[in-house]
């Protein structure tokens, strides 16, 4: 099936079979693999990117649903070389260990806080609820958030990550992979 | 894992929803959020040939008032369910129950007619459709029926929808003034209800005049607590009162013994959650 699909700030035109999960298409196809797959029941959230301004589990989306779609992914949230503050938060606290949930601790952190600008902790720890961390025991990741809800203007979040025409510069247009 | 090999169509209208199930025969699943299916997909549990997406259904998308009711139509995600104002209004205790739903990403693609179609019994909206009486609305090629929740949940992931037929809207009678909670007890890194209760009652001065209870996850569809029902009705809203009605809990259920929980720690369960959910509702 013909998809047309914009990921990171480029537009694909792409031919995927039903079957092919979201995931699979961004690591596979555009070898996006800084979102990785995690585990088979769509548990972990390590898979997270946002579709359309909202956080979902791109294990549990097919790649024909994206079809029209804004997709962005942990690696369309840096900007002329600087990480988004929310990178920066969980590098600077010591967010992670291995880092294998993080792309997608990242990105559900980031929809938490278009939603709400100042969560208190109990709030970080709900809104991340559908995120799984086998190393860090969560403190520091509960704090990098919280460290970036500071950091960052209220309501910042999937929509000011959304690139205008002019941000776009030369990476716009259409790309077939 | 890798979803079988299947055919995709998303048609744009119920009709042509309708007559693409029909056309793609036995074999057809519709797909509304894929929060359940997927997964199911990918761990090869089922094999469809054919997925009739309803993404792109507009008019199966919203909650509308009907005189009386109101109609949420079954594509409607757990996200737009939380935030909106007719059922803050007059279905709280559908929005309550929602909001223990999954996580946030689920709750962002996962539908309210999509959990009720799916029939989970671990599912956290089956027993505010039933304790609210609510009515499902379902389309096929031999026209529209209308399904009570009483008689929609038939067993475990089964429900009275006919092979080719959609469940499109479910129309809820407004709870205008009652109030509601729905309690539910879980692991910490799985939303899935242990057992879950479901309660919205009508309170005049302290005397609760009017309650409805839904059991989640106490048999292989939602129960109707009526004999916690009858004990509260007339009483006032005391400690003592909501503990002796929640006593009933338990009657006409048949709990499963599972790896979370064994039957008589779903029983105890049902009477300690019925009595925080009835307290939490009375405020
Ligand atoms: C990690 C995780 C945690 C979860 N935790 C919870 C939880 O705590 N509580 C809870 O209640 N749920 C939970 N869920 C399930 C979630 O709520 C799903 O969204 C829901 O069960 C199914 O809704 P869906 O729209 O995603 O349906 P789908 O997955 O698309 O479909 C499910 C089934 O229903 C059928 N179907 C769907 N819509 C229709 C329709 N309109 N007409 C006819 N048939 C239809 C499909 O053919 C399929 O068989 C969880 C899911 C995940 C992945
Ligand atoms: S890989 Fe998607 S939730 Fe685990
Ligand atoms: S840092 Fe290893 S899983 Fe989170």
């Amino acid at each position: 099936m013909r998809i047309t699909v914009t990921v990171d700030g480029t537009t694909y035109l792409d031919e995927v079979e039903p079957r092919t999960l979201l995931v699979q298409y961004l690591r596979e196809r555009l070898g996006k693999v800084g979102t990785v797959v995690g585990c088979d029941t769509s548990n972990c959230g390590a898979c997270t990117v946002h579709l359309d301004g909202h956080s979902v589990k791109s294990c549990a989306v097919l790649a024909v649903q994206a079809d029209g779609c804004e997709v962005t992914t942990i690696e369309g949230l840096a900007r002329d070389g600087q990480l988004h503050p929310v990178q920066r938060a969980f590098h600077d606290n010591h967010a992670l260990q291995c880092g294998f949930c993080t792309p997608g601790m990242i990105m559900q952190s980031i929809d938490l806080l278009a939603e709400n600008s100042d969560p208190d902790e109990q709030a970080v720890r709900e809104g991340i609820e559908g995120n799984l961390c086998r190393c860090t025991g969560y403190q520091n990741i509960v704090r990098a958030v919280r460290d970036a809800a500071h950091e960052m203007r209220p309501g910042a979040g999937p929509e000011a990550e959304r690139m205008n025409e002019a941000e776009m510069g030369t990476q716009a247009g259409v790309r077939r992979s | 894992m890798i979803p079988a090999q299947f055919d995709y169509v998303a048609p744009t209208t119920v009709d042509d929803a309708v007559r693409a199930l029909a056309d793609a025969g036995d074999e057809a699943k519709v797909l509304a959020g894929g929060q359940s299916l997927i997964p199911v997909l990918r761990m090869r549990l089922a094999a469809p040939t054919k997925l009739i997406d309803l993404g792109k259904v507009a008019e199966l998308r919203g909650v509308r008032e009907d005189g009386n009711a109101l109609v949420i139509g079954a594509m409607t995600s757990h996200y737009d369910v939380v935030r909106d104002p007719l059922i803050a209004e007059h279905a709280q205790l559908i929005a309550m129950a929602t909001s223990t739903v999954a996580d946030s990403q689920v709750r962002h693609r996962g539908t309210f007619g999509g959990s009720l179609a799916h029939a989970d019994p671990a599912g956290d909206l089956l027993a505010p459709a039933l304790a609210l009486d609510a009515e499902m609305v379902v389309h096929g090629m031999d026209g529209r029926r209308v399904i009570p929740a009483s008689e929609f949940f038939v067993d475990y992931f089964t429900t009275a929808l006919r092979p080719g037929e959609l469940l499109t809207d479910v129309r809820v009678p407004k709870y205008t003034g009652w109030h509601a909670h729905y309690e539910k007890f879980n692991r910490v890194a799985q939303a899935w209800s242990i057992v879950g209760v479901a309660a919205a009652v009508q309170v005049e001065g302290h005397t609760i005049q009017q309650a409805r209870v839904g059991l989640t996850n106490m048999s292989s569809v939602p129960v109707r607590a009526t004999g916690v029902e009858r004990a509260l009705i007339g009483q006032e809203a005391t400690p003592e009162a909501i503990k002796a009605a929640a006593e009933h809990a338990v009657e006409g259920t048949m709990p499963v013994a599972d790896g979370n929980a064994d039957a008589a720690y779903r029983e105890h369960l049902a009477k300690v959650l019925t009595s925080r959910a009835v307290t939490a509702a009375c405020g």
